[in-house]
């Protein structure tokens, strides 16, 4: 698979020569630059930092990103194994080309097979910075590209009917050994790994589809060809590998909820406040690299970080119950 | 002589898992997260070396070896040993040091309630585990040191309640936890017949 119409501040540099300092370091001087031109010489007096948080549409982050190593080496991806470093070896061969299929069925005017080749058609690749926060409270801030969903969305024209989405992730004992039953006969998960999110949800403009990660293709460990990416929820709610999207009108069912309703919800919001019931989410680890010391705990943030842009979904509503 | 060397070659094979988990960490090879694989190696090897401990006597009984019994403290001191060195870690990187923190965890989180008390329990056995103080609590020594078996238990259950939602790997150390507490019972029914 290959991403044309790709403009990328890594595209200049060869893959041997990316290291986390020089990806670091081009990311600030667009930041620099970007302040620079939308708010002027910060007026305000502060520094860049600042300045750059002045940008409010939570695309991008100062934070410092955390290395291509641990992006591509510490994944939960149960359909591989439930080791995060085991999918990284297992995912070798899978590499999904242009004529992988994605069912896009359910309340929508164009249902139909489409195909990679079809969904990048009509998209508008970009590079986005996210957080990401795990429900087992260790996180990350990724560089990954793809495009906006509502862009997807958009395209296969939702009827007044369509008030949530639910995403599938491909089912092949063959490509996934996680999705044979365990040493004792157990089931991880119950297969396959399903997703879902309100329709307002799917269409704020965070919630993105990812193609790639640190200028490259996504790897078949962080959920080639296409993947979910919704930085102000757990991460379990970013589903990888997506083969089928269906537009309903009822709340799906999603597999963590299924697996264990008193400990993940269908909102699956970040929240210091509401606690797992079996650890603590007012804190986080952390990840930037994979030396003893790369991990630090800081504090989680409301919504990750995104209240800005996402807060205003959920007036009203009871966040402790709708976990 | 031959005892002796034995029990050399057993310390070393006791510190190994130790001596490869500070060389993978300084060399990046314990993974994205180190740092909790760490823990989590140093808790497994916790619990391998208990269970160890507790073979000994079947196996004993089975095979007619007695000079296994020998081993028996040993193990039961590098589970005190690696358990020292899990609280560790956690204490560090997971607590930040903070006492407070600490309490919080103990009184809200069920899997950590059930780990500290097993780790509490383990520390008496430590302390008397020497011949001295075998001596000097006579009788009480063995009552004291049947604790294991709870602490065992504990051990087992705060694997599998931490663990998300694979549970293959946990009731392996649960079946093998049976088996020898099944074996003990088998033993005590036996004799008392």
């Amino acid at each position: 698979m290959k991403n044309r119409n790709m403009q990328s501040v890594y595209s200049s540099i060869k893959d041997n020569q990316v290291t986390p300092e020089s990806v670091f370091w081009d990311r600030r001087k667009f930041i620099k630059n970007f302040a620079l031109t939308t708010v002027g010489a910060s007026a305000l007096g502060g520094t860049m930092l600042q300045a750059a948080s002045s940008d409010t549409s939570g695309f991008s982050t100062a934070e410092p990103l955390s290395s291509e190593y641990v992006v591509t080496h510490h994944n939960n991806f149960y359909e591989f194994s439930t080791s995060k470093s085991k999918p990284a070896k297992m995912a070798k061969d899978f590499n999904p080309g242009n004529d992988w299929k994605v069912s896009i069925t359910g309340e929508i005017e164009k249902p139909g097979d489409y195909t990679l080749e079809d969904i990048l058609s009509w998209a508008k690749i970009e590079e986005r910075i996210y957080r990401l926060r795990c429900v087992e409270a260790w996180s990350m801030v990724i560089p990954w590209r793809g495009f906006q969903l509502s862009q997807l969305i958009n395209q296969v024209r939702p009827t007044s009917k369509a008030k949530f989405v639910e995403f599938k992730t491909l089912e092949s004992r063959t490509v996934f050994p996680g999705q044979n039953r365990g040493t004792l006969g157990f089931h991880v998960l119950p297969w396959p790994y399903k997703e879902g999110l309100r329709m307002d949800e799917a269409l704020n403009p965070l919630s993105f589809i990812a193609t790639g990660v640190y200028g490259k293709d996504l790897p078949g460990q962080n959920g080639a060809p296409l993947r979910l990416v919704v930085p102000w929820k757990y991460g379990f709610k970013s589903i990888k590998s997506i083969v089928s999207i269906r537009f309903l009108e009822q709340q799906p069912q999603n597999t963590w909820h299924k697996n264990g309703p008193r400990e993940y919800g269908f909102y699956a919001n970040v929240n210091p406040n509401v606690d797992h019931p079996r650890w603590s989410q007012a804190r986080e680890r952390r990840i930037t690299d994979e030396s003893f010391f790369g991990v630090k705990k800081i504090a989680t943030q409301m919504f990750n970080g995104y209240s800005d842009q996402v807060a205003h979904m959920y007036k009203g509503m009871d966040l402790v119950r709708n976990f | 002589m031959k005892y002796k060397l034995s029990k050399a070659f057993a310390h070393i094979a006791c510190w190994l898992p130790l001596i490869y988990l500070v060389y993978a960490a300084y060399n990046r090879q314990l993974g994205a997260d180190p740092q909790e694989e760490m823990l989590h190696q140093l808790g497994l090897w916790t619990l391998i070396y208990l269970l160890m401990g507790l073979s000994i006597t079947p196996l004993n009984r089975i095979f007619k070896y007695p000079i296994l019994i020998k081993f028996r403290r040993m193990l039961g001191l590098y589970a005190f040993f690696y358990l020292l060195l899990h609280l560790t870690v956690f204490f560090i990187f997971y607590l930040e040091m903070s006492v407070a923190f600490l309490w919080d965890e103990i009184i809200e989180r069920p899997y950590i309630t059930v780990g500290m008390l097993a780790a509490l329990m383990l520390l008496p056995l430590a302390f008397t585990s020497t011949k001295k103080m075998q001596r000097r609590l006579g009788r009480r020594w063995k009552k004291l040191h049947q604790l294991v078996y709870l602490i065992s238990i504990l051990a087992v259950v705060h694997f599998i309640w931490q663990s998300k939602s694979d549970l293959n790997e946990p009731l392996m150390y649960a079946i093998w936890l049976v088996t020898l507490l099944g074996f003990r019972i088998y033993q005590s029914k036996k004799s008392r017949r």
